[in-house]
């Protein structure tokens, strides 16, 4: 979970993570490989960015089975099916990707990213148009199965709740720079000492 | 009016432009999407043409390719005959001619893709030419009509390269812009006014075809960037 107030940097970070930012990191290791002389499309990484970047000209189906060029045709079919299962959209099969909701938007944009089978899912505030009770429920249907098939996620968020009321490992971003990372009840108990520092600080003059 | 000259020319314009947008579409996407230094360098060559006057280009093209040098002589050998005074020497100068015209729309509609659809394409595994067969070709489909056209009656249009590079020779190099220069030096004016109509009538016609279709409401910001530019 990365964590940080609006241009604190999330969004370059989950993008250089990516491969989609020019210079940076020198070492990205996953899985005790570094991916960081790979090409974006080479990583096996999945990425879902704020507005679902859907392909306006292709369908649903398309934009879901774009990632897997090079898989026969009926496998294709029955993979598409499958993901559009799992995010809750079985019933947008065959439309027009132009003319979808944003929610419905993000959730083709999830399958989209999840049906390569990728070892990383990057999460961009994918839920902002969703509201709290449909986003619930699309994690719950989601987590059993990137569980299961070991997919590792790292989402961004600017909403606390998100950030510390998961058991997730937290990475606090302000200003391009990590100022702390750990389990979220840490990083949040940290940062209530930091601020109660700065507010004695603050008020020391004055009395 | 010059059916052999009138056929020639669209021949000439015809070719020339599948010719280029071939070529264009590669180039088009390695300018706007690529990275390296040297881009900067081939985005400069390929507008060469625009400010380069056609005479000193079909000059160049006459020397440069003519038996006095290695190029020269490899194209002798491989056609036949030199390029200059040929059908084929007019379709090199005529490519080379109106590159740009081709180049700068396609190159402007793919820079003008969204990026984002880009960035999700390369991430779902997309390679170059996947990347500009199925996201920037559709998506910039106005722009290549403007290249399209652009190259078309810049072709059409042609004179000086010609004029260097052709020999006014009837049937592979007389142009129907050589024919109207002919018709006007021998005082034929008469038959000069058809053959400029004929020209008119052929620029208006492809025009009228591209704005009924709705791509041409780009091609006239194309045409006046190129304005500006040029």
């Amino acid at each position: 979970m990365i964590f940080g107030p609006s241009g604190a940097g999330k969004t370059t970070l989950l993008r250089a993570l990516a491969g989609l930012e020019r210079g940076g990191a020198a070492r990205i290791a996953m899985e005790g490989e570094d991916v960081a002389s790979l090409p974006p499309g080479r990583r096996r990484i999945g990425f879902v960015t704020q507005q679902a970047a859907l392909f306006p000209h292709l369908s649903v189906n398309a934009n879901v089975g774009y990632g897997l060029h090079g898989m026969a045709r009926d496998a294709r079919v029955v993979r598409v099916l499958e993901m559009l299962r799992l995010v809750g959209a079985e019933h947008l099969v065959g439309s027009r990707s132009s003319h979808l909701s944003g929610g419905e938007a993000q959730r083709i944009a999830l399958a989209r990213a999840l049906a390569p089978m990728p070892r990383l899912l990057l999460l961009d505030e994918p839920f902002s148009a969703l509201d709290g009770k449909t986003s619930d429920e699309l994690l719950a249907r989601l987590q059993p199965w990137l569980r299961e098939r070991g997919v590792r996620v790292i989402q961004a968020t600017h909403d606390a709740t998100d950030a510390f009321l998961t058991h997730a490992e937290v990475v606090l971003l302000r200003d391009g720079q990590i100022v702390a990372q750990g389990p979220g009840f840490e990083v949040l108990q940290a940062e209530r000492e930091r601020l109660a520092r700065s507010l004695n600080v603050a008020q020391r003059p004055a009395s | 009016m010059d059916w052999q000259a009138l056929l020639l020319t669209l021949r000439l314009a015809t070719l020339t432009t599948a010719i280029l947008l071939v070529i264009a579409v590669p180039l088009a996407a390695l300018l706007a999407l690529g990275r390296s230094r040297w881009l900067s360098l081939i985005e400069a060559i390929t507008a060469l043409p625009l400010v380069l006057p056609p005479t000193v280009l079909g000059f160049f093209l006459l020397v440069l390719l003519g038996p006095r040098t290695a190029v020269g002589r490899g194209i002798i050998a491989t056609l036949g005959h030199p390029l200059a005074f040929s059908f084929s020497g007019l379709l090199v100068g005529s490519v080379i001619y109106s590159l740009p015209f081709a180049v700068q729309p396609i190159t402007a509609g793919f820079a003008a893709v969204n990026p984002a659809l880009v960035d999700a394409a390369r991430l779902l595994g997309a390679d170059m030419p996947r990347l500009v067969g199925t996201v920037l070709l559709p998506l910039a489909r106005r722009s290549i009509v403007v290249a399209a056209v652009l190259s078309f009656l810049h072709t059409i249009g042609e004179f000086g390269v010609v004029l260097m590079l052709g020999g006014d020779i009837p049937g592979a190099t007389r142009t129907l812009s050589i024919v109207l220069y002919d018709q006007v030096e021998s005082f034929h004016y008469a038959a000069a006014t058809r053959t400029a109509v004929a020209l008119l009538a052929m620029s208006i016609v492809a025009l009228v075809a591209i704005y009924a279709t709705g791509a041409g409401r780009g091609l006239g910001r194309e045409m006046a960037r190129e304005d500006r530019r040029g």
